[in-house]
């Protein structure tokens, strides 16, 4: 019943969002309905609509997680956009620093490689990789907020622009194929790409991305549940969260939990790297991130910052994604921009209930800022 | 004069308001008391406008009236004082007094015009507030005065008090009460939401009681006693006196020398202060709030992220002047914060959640993995045991704390602490906004603490409680001990010169 309870708020603001929604679909002079089915109905076709729905589904659990972890220690992770594309780096460094001779745009053999690692050890070393690179970069702010008490929202936001900068200036003067016309890096060694879905499902096509980090998403929602409510660490950082003098009374150190909550959600968001370049570009492709970061909030937000929910909100926000494709195609009037106003619906009216819910209040720690 | 009649208010599952009665007789002072959640307060503020009845009616001079909001009660000459008051800090007394009422035309702002009427209503009722004085300079007492001037400056007839005590010296007590029977004298009415018996039988005319949102006597304060006043608000006989042995203090536990608590800006909140506490004995520490307390009590709990501590402080023999608030823990120094919401608990946590913090990360706490994973059956085991020794209601360790009666959560944090089997026990405010019965039990637990032998350093702006607990009792002014009296020889009016700076004799 107290779950059920639960998801019918959220449930109740995505519904607000469709029939607002519609009200614009109405006055733009298309049919509400036509629209809606064709922006949730391909999602669910097997084998196509399932399989790209989880792949977009992916980075936004990622993601979703990582403001979800951040947001109950009582901090607004604005920054997973920038902590995805260090991480999603680091991966593609590692795997063509050990991943072997490989074959470039041109058709030519390269080598980037120091040494050839074989699988077992190359896709562990590339997953730790994105993990480390992300936490490091999200322990960013955490650390700043910490010892200095700045604001983790402006350095978050500031520290996504240098991330993206770097990881372009690296990508164009280091790690590009000399000509290739794409701001790409080389591509990574074959024993660092991770499995497609389909090789293990029947009827699931091999060509669909959908790979083996939407297996490691659901495992980081299982285990970011375990790890906010079943350990000391997590009652720790919640309990930071919830009220920083109680935690402070209760012999916790508020300031040991705002660097560790940053480097865990930055690690969780760095995760995105492994679903991008392990599993699908196999290559650090400048600017992949499709705003997962910004999504990422919005999906925590509907989710109220718990696993379970932001796995529902991210597969939700997956099917718009591909929906609004399908919108821009076999409607007559509605783009695929409905996609963005039904977004920014939700998160409207989760916000404006969340006055009536007191514990997803994201207004009132904008203007809290103490450490 | 003002008259609620069949009100009724209900919020959620809770009936507030039950067909409320209240009869506020024209140049009296009433006072309405009740434990806490009983509805007073919610039936002032329904005849305030801040809320709408679900049924009954409100009658101003006989006449029944539709009051929606504050601006038609003071339309009607009702005028409200918070217990928190409502005041800007940075602007002047006038200022502030003329908020939302300003007199001059549509642009300008006539203040010299609001500060002579301001003026003249101060001297009229003797309250000696300069109109051109910035809130911040002000005492409380004069804050306070210039709460019942804005209510006096917009032509209030009924002056409704919220706890307007609760903030003031036992000096300031008498002024405010001189106040309120000048303006009795002068034809105004007032009404006193209160807990405090003594300073209901003290001032007032005619009494209201309170309980479960249901009016339960109606007295002339002259035919009534604090025994009986007090069995009305609980609804059964109640200990007024805590009933303790003479201490038996043993060796010395705490041992505080020159300590200093110096705030970022600067400002020493504790100066030099020096004393001991023994196990087996209750030491009081008296003072107006602000003066040092919360900053010494923190300091010894080891909270010290806001500020810097120095001199010495020995626990048991042992240095803890640098001790991390866990590590005193550990030694068995256990804590009750001032403010249970800012401190002493997580609200949107449940009960079993809250009866761990602090010892989160041990046993009983945690289990498996070296310790890493919460022992959920440990802590639900925990829970029930604090609930059960310290009687905290609903006993359902899964409800969050937000969901209990200050009371009930106060009995949690105590229980919580209690559970440690403290060496040193540092306690403040400990019946803050806690109803009559649980404040009998908890004065009971305080003493049976102490009588086990541990060692029970103790805070309260509550002067008869400090005085009526300790066994030795300090006084604290500008961060200093001012004096150490014997709470059996001393009166109010000793400690209440200590409390703002005078001389012992």
């Amino acid at each position: 019943m107290k779950h059920l309870r639960e998801l019918l708020f959220p449930l109740i603001a995505v519904i607000a969002a469709f029939v607002v929604g519609g009200i614009f679909v109405l006055a733009i002079g298309d049919s509400p309905i036509k629209a809606y089915s064709e922006l949730i109905g391909n999602a669910f076709a097997w084998p196509d609509g399932i399989g790209y729905t989880l792949f977009n589904a992916t980075p936004l659990i990622f993601t979703g997680l990582a403001v979800a972890v951040a947001f109950r220690c009582g901090l607004l992770n604005i920054g997973a956009e920038g902590q995805l594309y260090v991480a999603a780096f680091a991966t593609a460094w590692v795997s063509m620093k050990f991943g072997g001779v490989v074959v470039d745009v041109f058709g030519q053999k390269v080598s980037y490689s120091w040494m050839t690692l074989p699988a077992v050890i190359l896709v562990p070393l590339a997953i730790f990789a994105a993990i480390f690179a992300g936490a490091f970069w999200g322990a960013i702010p955490g650390f700043l907020k910490a010892r200095f008490g700045s604001h983790e929202v402006i350095n978050t936001i500031m520290l996504n622009f240098i991330a993206v900068a770097l990881c372009s200036y690296f990508t164009q003067y280091h790690y590009k194929v000399p000509g290739d016309p794409i701001m790409q890096s080389a591509p990574i060694g074959e024993s660092a790409h991770i499995a497609h879905l389909g090789k293990f499902i029947p009827g699931l096509p091999e060509r669909i991305p959908v790979n083996l980090a939407f297996i490691l998403a659901l495992i980081a929602c299982a285990l970011v549940y375990v790890f906010l409510w079943k350990t000391k660490w997590g009652y720790e950082i919640r309990a930071t969260g919830a009220n920083p003098s109680a935690a402070e009374y209760g012999g916790i150190s508020v300031r040991k939990q705002i660097v560790l909550a940053m480097a865990v959600s930055g690690g969780l968001a760095g995760m995105v790297g492994i679903n991008e370049v392990l599993g699908y570009h196999h290559r650090y492709y400048d600017g992949f991130s499709d705003n997962y970061g910004f999504t990422g909030i919005a999906v925590a937000l509907l989710g109220r910052n718990h696993p379970v929910g932001v796995l529902l909100a991210a597969i939700l926000f997956a099917i718009l994604l591909r929906g609004g494709i399908f919108v821009d195609a076999f409607t007559d009037h509605v783009s695929k921009d409905i996609v963005q106003i039904l977004q920014a619906l939700v998160i409207l009216f989760v916000a404006a209930g969340a006055r009536y819910r007191g514990s997803l209040n994201v207004f009132g720690l904008l203007k809290r800022s103490k450490v | 004069m003002l008259e609620l009649r069949n009100i009724t208010k209900r919020f959620g599952d809770v009936l507030a308001n039950d067909h409320v009665n209240i009869k506020v007789k024209p140049g009296t002072i009433h006072s309405i008391v009740g434990e806490n959640g009983a509805g007073k307060s919610t039936a002032m503020r329904i005849a305030y406008g801040f809320y709408t009845p679900d049924s009954g009616e409100i009658l101003v001079d006989g006449e029944v009236r539709e009051i929606r909001t504050p601006h038609d009660a003071i339309a009607l000459g009702i005028g409200m004082v918070h217990q928190h008051f409502m005041l800007v800090e940075p602007m002047t007394v006038a200022e502030n007094i003329v908020l939302g009422a300003e007199p001059g035309t549509t642009a300008a702002l006539d203040l010299n015009k609001a500060a002579s009427e301001i003026r003249a209503l101060s001297d009229e009722f003797k309250l000696a507030v300069d109109p051109h004085a910035t809130i911040e300079t002000l005492s409380v007492g004069q804050q306070q005065r210039v709460e019942l001037l804005k209510a006096l400056y917009r032509h209030a007839r009924i002056l409704i008090l919220d706890e307007p005590t609760a903030v003031l010296t036992p000096q300031e007590v008498e002024e405010f009460f001189a106040i309120l029977r000048r303006m009795r004298e002068q034809g105004k009415t007032v009404v006193i939401i209160t807990h405090k018996l003594s300073e209901v039988l003290a001032i007032s005319d005619e009494v209201t009681v309170m309980r479960d949102g249901r009016v339960v006597g109606e007295l002339k304060t002259s035919d009534t006693n604090a025994a009986e006043l007090a069995r009305l608000m609980v609804g059964r006989d109640v200990l007024l006196r805590v009933e303790k042995p003479e201490a038996k203090a043993g060796e010395t536990v705490l041992r505080v020398q020159n300590m200093v608590v110096a705030v970022a800006d600067g400002t020493r909140r504790v100066n030099d202060v020096s004393f001991e506490v023994r196990a087996g004995e209750i030491v009081g520490v008296a003072g107006v709030e602000g003066n040092g307390q919360t900053e010494l009590i923190e300091s010894l709990a080891g909270l010290t992220a806001q500020s810097r501590v120095s001199g010495k402080v020995d626990f048991a023999g042992r240095d803890i002047t640098n001790m991390s608030a866990r590590d005193r823990k550990e030694l068995g120094i256990a804590h009750v914060p001032e403010d249970r919401h800012r401190r002493g608990l997580l609200l949107d946590f449940d009960l079993a959640e809250n009866s761990i913090l602090g010892i989160h990360y041990r046993q009983p706490a945690v289990t498996g993995l070296g310790g890493i994973l919460l022992d959920e059956k440990g802590i639900e085991r925990r829970a029930r045991q604090v609930i059960k020794d310290f009687d905290v209601r609903p006993p359902n360790p899964d409800l969050p704390a937000r969901a209990l009666s200050g009371g009930n959560q106060q009995k949690l944090i105590i229980g919580r602490e209690f559970e440690l089997n403290p060496k040193l026990l540092l306690v403040s405010q400990p019946t803050r906004g806690v109803d009559i019965g649980a404040i009998e039990f908890i004065h009971r637990k305080l003493v049976a603490l102490r009588d086990a032998g541990c060692a029970v350093l103790l805070v309260s702006a509550e002067l008869e409680e400090v005085t009526a607990l300790a066994d030795r009792l300090l006084v604290i002014y500008h961060g200093q001990i001012v004096g150490e009296v014997d709470p059996k020889q001393t009166s109010n009016e000793e400690i209440g010169l200590l409390m703002t700076g005078g001389k012992k004799q």
